[in-house]
């Protein structure tokens, strides 16, 4: 029997019976619906939420201290961890802030694999979305389906760097190496089933009544309230904002490639659904200009990877080897580290999941003086306060499933 | 004599430093050499005291006075279009120069401008919450209090948010050490164990890549091995083991130094 006065759950999912008729949910942290640590206290009144509490902080690492306490390129695989689905783009938001912040100019071959890794994470993660959030929501056939697909890329992935998950494939000034001889074909044997598999899942989802039922009109974010929660990327498209850093302020290549930017006035989670169904497609064309765009460099015999600039990023292995001077450079890179100028910057770039920003303060140390993780899921995450209200139980796992957060990203 | 280590910064420190090496900056630019920031920053300027204001890699910074955030992030918002508020957090400058710098990132989509605030307040002092303007504010100023200590005044829940709500301290003061402090060595002990069992189960571990070569009950001493649970000195008799089962083992002969054969000749 519970006790009147002790009122507040802790560790179990315990439901409480009160006078107003309010019952207290205790949602998670350990639901698989909940795509991580996600913990969501849900005042209901029968079965429609009127309150919602988001409680995190079950992955929380500490990221920005343990930057402050290590040098830059140390951390680079630590932001691996952060949104694990994509990694590389984690990497590379942090490779991009850096070199801003030193004026570093990346070699155009580097440029286009990274630009190509980029991509290939965020076909990773929109795939590994959509078949989570179809599992969620029982669609298995579509999470086999999506799941099949992911995995040719993470072997490409694992080609050029050995890693699934955990890439650490960019480097602070450019890439470490170059794509391996079978990247391009693997590549375009897959991206020219891409669209037939694209259309094998909308024909799966986009007129299933169960699937309709579940998106359709739930979870409905309007756009002053998707601008005023900071939301980013899919989340914001999706509101009616046509917002692609990647088109706004172009980064890399960007500006040279050509992609449209699909968004939708909707706002619900089918026009979310849709958003990333129509990301695909355009991350599959910017692809195949990569491949253009790769065969080019080589054709010109641009070989350069890394940025030359010895006071921050060490020489080619071959010029250690056989040159006093950057055998020195490296040691000291690696021992001490580089160190920026002292200076601020903050960098945005459009990952998956929307901007991933990286603040950094140098103050001439080989470690950031404060480094400031900027991660989209973090805000995604909290407009479930505002957006679960007025909705049922069943609707939590859609709704939760269509923001796409991840919790490495969320707690950092 | 021990080496002198600040208490105000516990962070880790760079292994060398050169005394004679002077930091390059990176270059801050005049505001009017934008147009756009330039309008922004008159308006600003009309209504609030600007401390100071230039461009850094492409955005505005401005400084102001910290009473003046919700009614400058106000003008941002309604007047200057600047809409979004991506990011809000602190600095920690206690040591260097008694307080904090706190920041709001902010966008405007229609421009495609960036422009950062920023503000100094000191060690104690309270933000105006902007929360009412922004809610993605809700959850960074939560974030600043877990992480800093810095209250935001009018907040509607302020509470930690990344630490449990119970947790001592402010884990990214530059005086919390990376490892944690007392407090945190014994929270999970206390927790689930109890106050009373911290004599039978001893403080947490808070470096995990820690190695201690004198415990031999969770460390194997490659090289140097010794029973499990030997309380070891440092001048413990050298053990031989053998890791051979005594009858041997089926199709492979048990090596015997006596019966072997050394070559000397390898070209023999």
């Amino acid at each position: 029997m519970q006790v009147k006065n002790r009122l507040n759950p802790f560790f179990e999912n315990i439901t409480f019976d009160r006078e107003d008729n309010e019952i207290i949910l205790n949602f998670g942290p350990q639901h698989p619906s909940a795509h991580g640590q996600l913990r969501l206290m849900l005042h209901l009144q029968q079965e429609m939420i009127v309150k919602a509490h988001p409680d995190i902080g079950y992955l929380h690492r500490g990221m920005e201290k343990m930057a402050e306490n290590m040098i830059y390129n140390e951390f680079m695989p630590t932001t691996d961890r952060m949104d694990y689905i994509a990694s590389s783009s984690n990497n590379y938001g942090f490779a991009l802030a850096v070199e801003r912040l030193i004026g570093l100019e990346v070699p155009r071959r580097a440029k286009v694999i990274r630009m190509m890794l980029l991509e290939i994470n965020r076909l990773m993660s929109h795939l590994f979305w959509l078949a989570t959030t179809a599992l969620d929501i029982g669609a298995m056939t579509v999470f086999l389906f999506a799941f099949r697909e992911r995995e040719y890329l993470m072997d490409i992935i694992e080609g050029y760097c050995g890693a699934r998950l955990t890439h650490a494939a960019i480097r602070i000034g450019g890439v470490p190496l170059d794509i391996q001889d079978s990247f391009i074909s693997q590549l375009r044997t897959f991206l020219d089933k891409l669209p037939a598999n694209i259309k094998d899942y909308e024909d799966l989802l986009d007129t299933n009544r169960i699937w309709l039922m579940r998106m359709e009109e739930v979870g409905t974010i309007s756009k002053e309230m998707a601008l005023s929660w900071g939301c980013s990327g899919p989340m914001l498209r999706a509101s009616g904002v046509a917002w692609d850093i990647r088109k706004e302020e172009p980064y890399e290549l960007y500006d040279e490639v050509e992609f449209r930017v699909p968004y939708s006035d909707k706002g619900d989670n089918f026009a979310r659904y849709r958003m990333y169904m129509e990301e695909m497609r355009e991350s599959a064309k910017i692809l195949y200009q990569t491949i253009d765009m790769y065969e080019k460099c080589v054709k010109e015999g641009q070989t350069e990877l890394m940025a030359h600039a010895p006071k921050y990023v060490s020489a080619p292995k071959l010029d250690i080897m056989t040159q006093n001077y950057s055998l020195m450079q490296h040691f000291v890179l690696v021992t001490q580290g580089m160190r920026p100028p002292v200076g601020e910057v903050y960098v945005a770039t459009e990952s998956p999941k929307g901007e991933l920003g990286f603040f950094i303060n140098s103050q001439g140390g080989p470690y950031p003086y404060r480094l400031k993780l900027r991660a989209p899921s973090f805000w995604h995450t909290g407009i479930l306060t505002d957006l679960l209200p007025g909705h049922y139980i069943p609707d939590v796992v859609s709704i939760i499933g269509t923001t796409n957060i991840v919790f490495g990203e969320v707690d950092r | 004599m021990r080496a002198y280590k600040p208490k105000d910064n516990v962070q880790a420190k760079p292994y060398y430093t050169d005394r004679f090496y002077v930091s390059p900056q990176v270059p801050k630019f005049e505001v009017e050499s934008d147009e756009v920031f330039a309008h922004d920053l008159e308006a600003i300027k009309a209504k609030f005291d600007v401390l100071d204001a230039y461009i850094q890699v492409g955005q505005m910074v401005v400084f102001i006075n910290p009473e003046d955030n919700y009614k400058v992030l106000e003008l941002m918002k309604n007047e200057l279009e600047y809409v979004q508020l991506t990011e809000l957090s602190a600095i920690d400058w206690l040591a260097a120069r008694g307080g904090f710098e706190v920041f709001y990132q902010m966008l405007s989509m229609s421009k495609r401008k960036r422009v950062r605030i920023k503000m100094f307040i000191n060690k104690g002092e309270a933000v105006n919450s902007v929360e009412k303007l922004f809610r993605s504010a809700d959850w960074s100023e939560r974030e600043m209090f877990d992480m800093f200590g810095i209250e935001a005044n009018g907040h509607p829940f302020m509470k930690r948010i990344l630490m449990p709500y119970d947790w001592q301290g402010h884990p990214l003061l530059k005086t919390y050490p990376l490892q944690g402090d007392e407090f945190a060595a014994w929270y999970e002990v206390d927790k689930i164990y109890g106050k009373e069992a911290r004599d039978i189960i001893g403080p947490e571990l808070r470096d995990t890549a820690k190695v201690d070569r004198y415990d031999s009950e969770r460390f194997a001493r490659l090289g140097h091995e010794v029973p499990k649970g030997t309380k070891i000195t440092g001048n413990e008799p050298k053990i031989v083991q053998n890791y051979q089962e005594e009858g041997g083992v089926f199709m492979v002969k048990k090596f015997d130094k006596k019966d072997s054969v050394v070559i000397d000749d390898p070209q023999r």
